[in-house]
């Protein structure tokens, strides 16, 4: 339960309210983890917030997270610098299930922050491309300025075998690329609905629009996975804030299969 | 002689239209190019075709003053482009404006309107699939209005 101090070794401005921090444990290593993981991160004398590790599971020397500036400790998160340190607890809670998704087509659906706890995802299927059918990422986002790991997103997209379509919900004149919700990506995606695996990440009603429509493209809901978002305190299981029914979203989540959720989802209170 | 039947039979906004609503669709259609940046239509005035879009992409607009061009929606290969021809007034709602090397089919839609009027199950047949066409168009306009990306997944 007690948090390892790390260092800050970098701060990327990612967008004008986003930011990813590059830590390194200021003693032994870095914890392995699995995509969609979160670790809870600790400001001394401020707070502690559950946030998603956003890097690359075989780096083992750095541990990255990607957070947006909403709260008291993500404020003060983001005067970090290089040399500070804060306390990591973690990592916690269940995954994507990205190796057991091979041989299967791959579609990312992700909105605004979410696509951070899937970029783990993207590149551990990148790390093992070959073992997986087609792989599409679908990312949608408020503005072209909200969008997040640009450099990252072109050089995915200058690769051969990764289908990335980005689309923005509004956007002045100058902007070249797609306008609409992400979810009017989905109809027109190429992957194989009978035999697809999507990870979904964004805000709830996000992710109530996607499951929809790709239910209605024919992807079954038991390959259809989400990360859900909650009030997560302690990561453990014991303290009870991110209730979501019988499950505790620190333990038995964030990752849940869609079939799992079904009952309660879009529920206007759990 | 090659016409645009076969283009029109395959294209998914028109699958399962009746043979002889397709030959009349051919007589009224036109093999179209815009340039980049070219208009396709411009807002308020008279909606006398549709597009069906075969290549490229076009970017539904709007100008506010004060504020410069709005982008509310990219439409592109295989989808339709334009219902205002069907509804009176009449009149475009928006600007198009290909982004890029745009191919499209044109259909005359003042002729269409006079046939729908007298064929009534023709009429229909339009007005069901454009109605689908609205009513998606509707549906991401209200998630673009519920800002859904302002909940953050995680902080």
């Amino acid at each position: 339960m007690l948090p390892h101090p790390y260092t800050v070794r970098q701060v990327h401005r990612e967008t004008h309210d986003t930011f990813t921090l590059d830590l390194e444990p200021l003693d032994g290593d870095t914890p392995p983890f699995a995509p969609g993981q979160f670790n809870m991160l600790y400001m001394y004398g401020v707070g502690e917030v559950p946030i998603s590790i956003s890097g690359n599971p075989a780096d083992s020397r750095t541990l990255m997270h990607t957070t947006r500036e909403v709260g008291s400790v993500t404020r003060v998160m983001r005067t970090l610098q290089r040399g500070d340190t804060l306390g990591v607890r973690g990592p916690f809670g269940t995954h994507w299930p990205v190796l057991d998704s091979e041989g299967s087509d791959v579609v990312i659906a992700c909105g605004g922050i979410g696509l951070a706890p899937l970029r783990p995802a993207l590149y551990q299927i990148l790390a093992h491309r070959e073992q997986f059918g087609k792989v599409v990422l679908l990312y949608g986002t408020r503005t072209p300025n909200d969008i997040l790991f640009q450099r990252e997103i072109q050089k995915w997209r200058a690769q051969f075998d990764l289908e990335i379509y980005v689309t923005v919900d509004r956007a002045m004149g100058n902007w070249r690329g797609n306008v609409g919700v992400v979810t009017t990506l989905i109809p027109k995606a190429p992957f194989d609905p009978i035999n697809t695996v999507a990870l979904v990440c964004g805000p709830e009603v996000m992710m109530r629009f996607t499951v929809q429509e790709l239910r209605k493209r024919g992807v079954d809901e038991r390959n259809i996975y989400l990360s859900m978002e909650r009030n997560m305190k302690c990561g453990i299981g014991c303290c009870g804030h991110c209730q979501y029914g019988p499950d505790l979203v620190c333990r038995d989540g964030p990752v849940f299969r869609f079939d799992h959720l079904e009952p309660l989802f879009g529920a206007w209170e759990v | 002689m090659e016409t645009l039947r076969p283009i029109l039979e395959q294209h998914p906004f028109l699958k399962g239209l009746a043979p002889e609503y397709i030959e009349l669709l051919t007589g009224c259609a036109a093999n179209v190019r815009f340039k980049e940046g070219e208009y396709l239509f411009r807002e308020g005035k008279k909606a006398d075709q549709f597009f069906i879009l075969r290549g490229g992409r076009v970017s539904l607009e709007t100008y506010a003053p004060g504020r410069g061009t709005i982008l509310i929606q990219t439409v592109g290969e295989d989808e339709v482009l334009g219902w205002s021809w069907l509804i009176r007034p009449y009149k475009w709602s928006f600007d198009g404006r290909a982004l890029e090397m745009t191919r499209a089919i044109s259909l005359d839609a003042r002729c269409l309107r006079d046939k729908c009027a007298e064929d009534h199950n023709l009429g229909y047949e339009f007005m069901q699939r454009f109605a689908d066409v609205m009513v998606q168009r509707l549906r991401a306009t209200h998630l673009q209005l519920i800002d859904m990306y302002q909940g953050a997944p995680r902080k």
